[in-house]
C-alpha cells in the first residue's frame, strides 16, 4: 500500500544490552507539516530519531520516505535524501565563524582554493529568508545558546534539508528565544518543509504543532491532532498511569531562626574583551530559603554560579555558611564522568568522606549502600549502579547529579537550570528535593530561566542583566511584567 | 574485577593472536616456510629456557614503562616522556649506589628502588609544573625531557663515570643486586630475568588498586575522565595534573632496576633502548589497565625476542614492523568496539 506520507517509520526495534530503546514504534509524518514527538526522558524519542537520520541502525522495521523504501547507513546518506538534524547537544567548530560552520564539509567553489565570499553571501541569504537572526561573521565559541542553536539551523537548511529533525530545541532557550525559534519554524513549514519536533513541554507542542505522537517507555501510545486533544490527556499518555504530584512551595518552612546561609558583598568578576561578568553584586540569602535569579542566558547567571562555588576568582566578598553543593547548568560539561558508572558519579565530591574511604581504601561496601539509598531515593531509571552515566536519559543523569549534591546535606546550595532538558516527572521529583533541602535549612540560588519554575519554587527572584542585579522581588509581588521589563535590562529598582 | 581481568586477557590474546597471523602472512611474502617459522619460534623461544627467561626479562621492563604510560593516559595525560624518566631514574639509581659502598642488601636496595622513582618523577617535575601552572601540553614538554636525558646521561657517563673504554659506569657495589631467577630455578640460568619482575607485578598491583580502591586514584581519574566535573566536585585539578605526570615519571624511573640492580649492574649509554617508547603501545594494548599491561608487556616482549631467536631465518626488521602493526590493528579494533559499546 504506497503512502503519501512524508516519512513512514514502521515497527522499529531497537535493543540495547540494557533496555530497549524502541519497541515496535510506528511513525507517520505528512508533508508539510509540524509533528510532535513527546514522552518523558527515557521514552526512546532521541533513539527513534538518530535511526530516522541514520546515525543508529535499527534492529528491526522499515523506513519510507515518500512511499519509497530507504535504509540509510549513515546521517550522510540521509542528509542526501533531505533529512537534516539538529542534536540535543549541538555539534560545532568553537573558534570557526558562524558561516564557517555552517558551510564547513560542503565549501562553495574549488576544493582547495573555496569561495568565502559566496559562502558569507549564502549563507546570509539563508538566514534573512527565515528570519533567522546571526552574525555569519560572529565567532561560535562567543555565540549564546540561542544564537549557536540557529547556526545549527542554518547548517542544516544550507545541505538542503526538506525534513528537519530538532531534538527537544527548546530545552535551552529563554520564552523569547522560544518564540523566535517557533517563527522561525514556521516560516520554514510555509516554504513546505516537513518538521520533527522533539519535545516533552506540553505548551510548546500545543501552541507549535499540527499532529503529535505520544511515546512511552519505547512504545507509540497515541497519535493524535493538535487542534483535537487537550494537555491534560496528552501528558496522562506520556506518564500512564503515574501520578505528577508538583509539590507546593508552601508546604516546605524553615522554622529554625532564619540566619544567613550565603552573603555577597560588591561581587565583581572579570569578563572577555576587559568587561565585567559581574559588576557590584549584594545579595543575600537566608537558611531555608530559596533566592531565584531570573535573566536571559549569558547576563552573568554562570559567573555568579561559579564565583559562589569557589570555582571562579572575584572581587569583593563572599560568605558561605558551609561549602557550596552545586547543580552545574552543563551536567555532561561539568557534572558528570560520562564514561563512568553510576556509582562513581554519585562518589564524586563526597570521596573524601569519613563515610566512604580511609586515605588508604574507599568503602565499597559503604559506597554501594549509598548508591542504592539515592537510586531508590531518586527513582533512578534503569536502577543500575554499574552503568555508565553516559547511558541514562538526560533526566536521570540529572537525578545523579541532583541526588550527589543534596545528599551532602548542604547548607548552601547553588542550583543552575536544574530541570532544563528533564521531563515532567523528574523535574517534579528534582523540585520536591529542592524544596525538602530548604525545608531542612538550605540557602538555595536558583538559577533559572525558565520563569515558570522560579515563581513556583522561590522565595524571593533576582534579575540579573549584562552582569547587574536589577532588582529584587518578594514572590509575592513579582509579576511577568516586571520581570520581563528588568531582563531586557529595561528599568531598574 | 574478575570479569575486568576475563575482558583484558580476551583482548589481549585477539591482540596476539592477530599478529601472528600478520607474522605469518609477512613470512609467506618473503617467501619463508611458515611452518618452519613456527616451529623456531615455539622451539627457541618458547621451549627454551634461556628464550623464554629473556622474553621475562624484556617483558619486565615494559611492565614498568606500560605501567607509566598507562597510569598517565588513564588520568587524561599523554606522558611520552617514559624513555627519558627511565635514564633519569637509572642514572640517579646509580649514582646514588656507588656512592654508599658500605650499607647492607635490605637497606640498600629499597633505598636504590626509592632513588630510581625519584629520579624518574624528578624528570617529570618540569612537564607537570608546567602543565599545572601554565597548560604547557604535556607531549612537548616530556619529549624535550627526553632528549634533555639522554644528552645528559651520555655526557655525565663519558665526563665522570665512565670506566674506560666502554660507554658504563662503574659496578655498583654487590650488595645493590638483585637476585637472578637462574639462582632459583636451573632452567633460567644464564639469562637475565631476575627478582625485578616480581617488583614489576607488585607494581602491578598497586597501581591497580591505587587507581580504584583509593580515594586519591579515584580523584586522578575523575580527573582524566572529565576535569571540568572533577573540578565543580571540589577536586584541585591543577595539583593533580601535577601529581599524575610526576607519578606516571616514577613508574617510568624504576624501569631502570631491571638492567641495573638485575643484570648488568651498572649504568650504560642508552640503555633503555626504546623500551620507554614501546611503554606508549603497551599501555594502548593493554587499555591502560595496570592488569593488561602485563600481558601486553609480554605479547611485546614474545615479538621483541623471536626478532632475535629467528634473526637467521628472517629479518629481525620483519618483527619490528610486526610491533606497529599491532598497534594499529589494536587502534582500529578499539575503535570498532568504541562505536559499539
Ligand atoms: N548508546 C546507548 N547505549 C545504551 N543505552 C542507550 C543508548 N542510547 C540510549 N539508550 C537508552 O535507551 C533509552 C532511550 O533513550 P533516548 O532515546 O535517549 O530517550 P529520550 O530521547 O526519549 O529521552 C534510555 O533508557 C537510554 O538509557
Ligand atoms: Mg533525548
Amino acid at each position: 500500500m504506497p503512502s503519501t506520507a512524508a516519512i513512514a517509520l514502521r515497527g522499529i526495534v531497537k535493543r540495547y544490552p540494557r533496555v530497549i530503546a524502541n519497541d515496535g514504534v510506528d511513525l507517520v509524518v505528512d508533508k508539510g507539516t509540524i509533528h510532535a514527538v513527546i514522552g518523558e526522558n527515557g521514552a526512546g524519542k532521541s533513539t527513534l530519531m538518530k535511526i530516522l537520520y541514520g546515525m543508529v541502525r535499527p534492529d528491526e522495521g522499515s523506513i519510507e520516505l515518500a512511499g519509497r523504501p530507504v535504509r540509510f547507513a549513515s546521517p550522510r546518506e540521509a542528509i542526501a535524501a533531505g533529512i537534516g538534524m539538529v542534536h540535543q547537544h549541538f555539534m560545532l567548530v568553537r573558534p570557526l565563524t558562524v558561516y564557517e560552520n555552517v558551510v564547513l564539509g560542503q565549501e562553495p567553489g574549488r576544493a582547495l582554493r573555496w569561495d568565502r565570499r559566496q559562502a558569507r553571501s549564502e549563507v546570509s541569504r539563508l538566514s534573512k529568508e527565515y528570519g533567522i537572526a546571526v552574525d555569519p561573521e560572529a565567532r561560535v565559541a562567543e555565540l549564546s545558546v540561542g544564537e549557536e542553536q540557529r547556526v545549527e539551523i542554518l547548517k542544516v537548511l544550507y545541505r538542503g534539508a526538506r525534513t528537519l529533525i530538532l531534538d527537544e530545541p527548546t530545552a535551552v532557550l529563554t520564552p523569547g528565544e522560544c518564540e523566535e525559534l517557533f517563527a522561525t519554524l514556521r516560516r520554514l513549514k510555509q516554504a513546505g518543509s516537513t518538521i520533527l519536533f522533539i519535545s516533552h513541554k506540553l505548551k510548546e507542542v500545543m501552541a507549535l504543532c499540527d499532529r503529535v505522537t505520544v511515546m512511552r517507555r519505547g512504545k507509540t501510545v497515541g497519535e493524535k491532532a493538535c487542534a483535537e486533544t487537550s494537555r491534560e490527556e496528552l501528558a496522562r499518555l506520556m506518564v500512564g498511569d503515574m501520578e505528577i504530584a508538583e509539590s507546593k512551595s508552601s508546604d516546605f518552612r524553615y522554622e529554625a531562626a532564619p540566619e544567613t546561609a550565603l552573603e555577597l558583598e560588591s561581587v565583581c568578576v572579570a569578563g572577555p574583551h576587559g568587561r565585567r561578568a559581574l559588576s557590584e553584586i549584594s545579595l543575600s540569602v537566608a537558611a531555608g530559603e530559596i533566592l531565584g535569579v531570573a535573566g536571559v542566558e549569558g547576563n552573568g547567571q554562570r559567573e555568579l554560579a561559579q564565583a559562589v562555588c569557589g570555582l571562579l576568582p572575584y572581587y569583593g566578598r563572599i560568605r558561605r555558611a558551609g561549602r557550596a553543593a552545586y547543580i552545574p547548568e552543563d551536567r555532561h560539561r561539568c557534572g558528570l564522568l560520562l564514561c563512568a558508572p553510576a556509582w562513581e558519579n554519585m562518589l564524586l565530591g563526597r570521596h573524601r568522606e569519613r563515610e566512604f574511604s580511609s586515605p588508604l581504601s574507599l568503602d565499597q561496601a559503604a559506597i554501594r549502600r549509598y548508591g542504592r539509598a539515592l537510586v531508590s531515593d531518586f527513582d533512578l531509571r534503569p536502577p543500575d549502579l554499574e552503568q555508565r552515566a553516559a547511558a541514562f536519559s538526560g533526566g536521570n543523569q540529572q537525578k545523579i547529579v541532583v541526588g550527589r549534591e543534596l545528599s551532602k546535606s548542604p547548607r548552601v546550595l547553588v542550583a543552575a537550570h536544574p530541570t532544563r532538558g528533564v521531563d515532567i516527572g523528574a523535574a517534579a521529583l528534582i523540585h520536591d528535593r529542592i524544596l525538602r533541602a530548604k525545608a531542612a535549612g538550605c540557602g538555595v540560588l536558583l538559577i533559572s530561566a525558565d520563569l515558570d519554575e522560579l515563581l513556583a519554587l522561590c522565595d524571593r527572584i533576582a534579575v540579573l542583566y549584562s552582569g547587574r542585579l536589577m532588582g529584587v522581588l518578594p514572590r509575592g509581588q513579582a509579576n511577568l511584567e516586571t520581570l520581563g521589563r528588568w531582563m531586557a535590562g529595561l528599568e531598574q529598582a | 574485577m574478575r570479569a575486568l581481568i576475563k575482558s583484558e586477557g580476551r583482548w589481549i590474546t585477539a591482540a596476539a593472536a592477530l599478529s601472528l597471523a600478520v607474522l605469518l602472512l609477512g613470512v609467506v611474502g618473503l617467501g619463508r616456510n611458515p611452518a618452519l617459522v613456527l616451529r623456531l619460534m615455539v622451539s627457541r623461544v618458547l621451549l627454551s629456557p634461556y628464550g623464554l627467561g629473556q622474553t621475562l626479562y624484556k617483558t619486565t621492563t615494559l611492565i614498568f614503562t606500560g605501567l607509566a604510560c598507562a597510569l598517565a593516559f588513564r588520568c587524561g595525560l599523554f606522558n611520552i616522556g617514559a624513555e627519558g624518566q627511565v635514564y633519569a631514574g637509572g642514572f640517579l639509581m646509580t649514582a646514588v649506589g656507588l656512592a654508599l659502598p658500605g650499607l647492607p642488601a635490605v637497606l640498600l636496595i629499597p633505598l636504590l628502588l626509592v632513588v630510581s622513582a625519584l629520579g624518574g618523577g624528578l624528570w617529570a617535575l618540569l612537564p607537570g609544573y608546567l602543565k599545572a601552572k601554565r597548560g604547557a601540553h604535556e607531549v612537548i614538554t616530556t619529549m624535550m625531557m627526553n632528549f634533555i636525558a639522554l644528552a645528559l646521561t651520555n655526557y655525565l657517563v663519558m665526563a665522570r663515570f665512565h670506566v674506560p673504554e666502554t660507554i658504563h659506569t662503574q659496578e655498583l657495589p654487590a650488595a645493590a643486586s638483585l637476585p637472578l631467577a637462574g639462582a632459583f630455578a636451573r632452567t633460567f640460568q644464564g639469562s637475565a630475568v631476575n627478582a625485578s619482575l616480581l617488583v614489576a607485578l607488585a607494581l602491578a598491583a598497586a597501581v591497580w588498586y591505587f587507581l580504584w580502591r583509593t580515594p586519591l586514584g579515584f580523584e586522578l581519574r575523575a580527573v582524566g575522565a572529565n576535569p571540568e566535573a572533577a573540578r565543580s566536585s571540589g577536586v584541585p585539578v591543577e595539583s593533580r595534573l601535577f601529581l599524575i605526570l610526576v607519578a606516571s615519571g616514577a613508574l617510568a624511573g624504576l624501569a631502570g632496576v631491571n638492567f641495573i640492580l638485575g643484570y648488568k649492574h651498572y649504568f650504560e649509554q642508552g640503555f633503555a633502548a626504546e623500551e620507554g617508547f614501546l611503554g606508549i603501545a603497551v599501555a594502548l594494548v593493554a587499555k591502560n589497565h595496570p592488569v593488561g599491561v602485563v600481558f601486553a608487556a609480554l605479547l611485546f616482549a614474545l615479538l621483541s625476542q623471536a626478532g632475535l631467536a629467528l634473526n637467521t631465518v628472517i629479518p629481525r626488521e620483519l618483527f619490528e614492523i610486526l610491533q606497529s602493526a599491532v598497534i594499529f590493528i589494536v587502534v582500529i579494533c578499539q575503535n570498532r568496539l568504541g562505536e559499539k559499546a
